[in-house]
């Protein structure tokens, strides 16, 4: 297939924390404008591997990987790669929502600013609260704290705050894990409109979720010998969960796991 | 214990007696003894606050009761000379305002500079190695400062702004030794401020391209802004309390002047932190270490001047939270 297909490519990836390996030899490419999901046991690293892909892993003092991400062809580890820029290019948006906390507006508009936004911040503001489905809801009280919200609202202020700094990348750890079966819903359709512009990479436990609305799955397990992550399979999500091509991936999808 | 699970395992068979005397009040000694414990040692704290405010305000009164004391010459004053009967306090309130403003102008930034270091910054090898360093120097004794304020400021400033500018005994260096001495506490406490901001704020912000200096500064600051300003508010009334550094290089002499010095005479006043002047703090030291009988006029007023300490800090205190609760980020 052809390179400009991908958004980011895993090569032979071992990601450590200490001398602990917690996920070992990724091979991995994630389609440009598609939803990527990443599911598995628990503990298996794939928060681990998605915080790879922006470097956040950098800010945890003991990890350190081996291998590489290619991002248009540059390696993303390469010396001269400021983590900075990358995740600039590359959002993230997180388990618990975590909004900052400052008024709605400026939750929003502090990720633009110091991205050097010099445009009509109002505009963005409100641009980016209806791209996450939150502009009919909090329009009149902009000025009130991101953290005056429900937990669902919060969440889609975090992806309005990730869309604002306009990434090509949006990844998304469990985002749904703290929110009722309708904020959820209401994330999984908005991923959807995403998708035009974005390419999403996302961790779930949620099976259904993952079925619904990812058109790739990538399956992580724990090797019992040495504990370290390794993906098992990766298809498109309808062949995955239709006819799984490895046992263990059976195993776990229909429930039979563990 | 054994009739509670008898009780346990034969449901069905418990009367109603039975379960009420499962459910029954118990006596738990150990609970009530320990709470109060806790109750009494809270008291205290309550009660020898408000017996030094009682001991302060009865001495105190004995002072402001004298004829030769009018309550508008304290508060407008500005000669304070027991000895000829003038006691109007701002000499020292201004001479304390100086050296506290001094010293805070050097707490606040190396303090809050040392304690976004320590929590953003260092590694947790430089902290471990820091952290015991500050706490050491938290622990000196005072009077170590008070003489190297002497020794060692007090020569610098004269070195740098010339000795004919520069008294022997002068405000500046007394207030800079000071700000050096609250350093620790600004930066300790400030530094549990940022510690406690959830590491999802961080998080989010490096995952929108924040590096660490905006990180730092404009996200978990502002979130423990209600941290730091305690620790300010500590720091300032430590300051204003101070009384060894101040007693011995600021001056042992109330620096008495003429209001209309402060337009026409200004390096007369206390506001010239290059002559010498004595604090609230230094100049009770002062008369109480002397020999003055119990009940003089000189021996009460030093009870009015720590009721004006014990005021002025009670103030800070509270405009401070005024102030606090308008700009703080609430982030649970
Ligand atoms: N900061 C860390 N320091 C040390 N070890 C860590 C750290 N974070 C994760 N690990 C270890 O790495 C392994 C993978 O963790 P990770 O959080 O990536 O799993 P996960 O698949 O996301 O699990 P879950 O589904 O429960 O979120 C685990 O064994 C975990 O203990
Ligand atoms: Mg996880």
């Amino acid at each position: 297939m052809m390179q400009g297909n991908y958004a980011l490519q895993a090569k032979d990836l071992n990601i450590y924390y200490g001398s602990f390996r917690a996920v070992k030899d990724i091979e991995l490419n994630i389609h440009t404008n598609k939803i990527t999901s990443f599911i598995g046991p628990s503990g298996c690293g794939k928060s681990t591997l998605l915080r790879a892909f922006n470097r956040m892993n950098d800010l945890i003092e003991i990890s350190h990987m081996k291998g590489s991400i290619e991002y248009k062809g540059k390696n993303l580890y390469d010396s001269d790669v400021d983590p900075v820029e990358v995740r600039r290019r590359i959002g993230m948006v997180f388990q618990k929502p975590n909004p900052f906390p400052k008024s709605i507006y400026d939750n929003i508009a502090w990720g633009a600013k110091i991205n050097g936004f010099r445009g009509n911040m109002d505009e963005l503001v409100e641009e980016s609260l209806r791209s996450a489905a939150l502009w009919d809801e909090v329009k009149d009280k902009l000025d009130q704290s991101g953290l005056s919200l429900s937990g669902g609202q919060q969440q889609r202020l975090c992806i309005a705050r990730t869309i604002a700094v306009k990434p090509e990348i949006i990844l998304m750890d469990e985002p749904c894990s703290a929110l009722d079966p309708i904020a959820t819903l209401k994330i999984e359709e908005l991923m959807r409109q995403l998708q035009e512009e974005y390419t999403i990479v996302i961790v779930t436990h949620n099976m259904q979720q993952a079925a619904r609305a990812s058109d790739y799955t990538a399956f992580l397990n724990m090797d019992s010998s040495d504990r370290a992550g390794y993906m098992v399979e990766f298809n498109e999500t309808n062949e995955m969960f239709t006819s799984p091509q490895n046992q263990e991936t059976e195993d776990y999808i229909t429930g039979r796991f563990g | 214990m054994a009739s509670e699970t008898m009780a346990n395992t034969i449901v069905k068979t418990e009367t109603k007696e039975d379960v009420a005397r499962s459910l029954a009040k118990k006596m738990r000694p150990r609970e009530s003894l320990i709470q109060g414990f806790l109750f009494i040692c809270g008291a205290i704290s309550i009660l020898t606050t408000v017996g030094i405010v009682y001991e302060l305000s009865k001495e105190a009164l004995l002072f402001f009761r004298d004829d030769r004391v009018t309550l508008v010459e304290f508060f407008t004053g500005s000669q304070w000379q027991p000895a000829i009967e003038q006691f109007g306090i701002a000499p020292l309130v201004l001479s304390t305002l100086v050296t506290s403003t001094i010293a805070m102008f050097v707490a606040l930034p190396l303090g809050l500079a040392s304690a976004i270091y320590l929590s953003e910054y260092a590694s947790s090898r430089v902290r471990s190695i820091l952290k015991p360093v500050l706490e050491i120097l938290a622990g000196v004794p005072t009077v170590v400062y008070g003489y190297f304020a002497l020794t060692f400021m007090t020569p610098l400033l004269r070195n740098i702004f010339g000795s004919d500018v520069v008294q022997i005994f002068n405000t500046a260096s007394a207030g800079i030794v000071v700000g050096i001495l609250i350093v620790p506490l600004v930066s300790s406490m400030s530094e549990d401020a940022l510690h406690a901001v959830p590491d999802s704020l961080r998080q989010a912000s490096y995952g929108l391209g924040a590096t660490k200096l905006e990180t730092a500064v404009r996200v978990v600051l502002p979130a423990a802004l209600s941290g730091i300003t305690a620790a300010f508010v500590v720091a300032i009334s430590r300051a204003i309390g101070e009384t060894m550094v101040v007693a011995i290089a600021a001056g042992a002499g109330p620096r008495n002047f003429e209001w209309s010095d402060v337009t026409q005479n200004y390096s007369g006043t206390p506001f010239n932190p290059f002559t010498s002047a004595e604090t609230m703090t230094g100049h009770i030291v002062r008369i109480s270490g002397g020999d003055i009988s119990y009940n003089s006029i000189d021996y009460n007023s030093i009870f009015a001047i720590g009721l004006m300490l014990f005021f002025i800090t009670l103030l800070l205190n509270v405009f401070s939270r005024r102030i606090v609760e308008r700009f703080r980020e609430v982030y649970d």
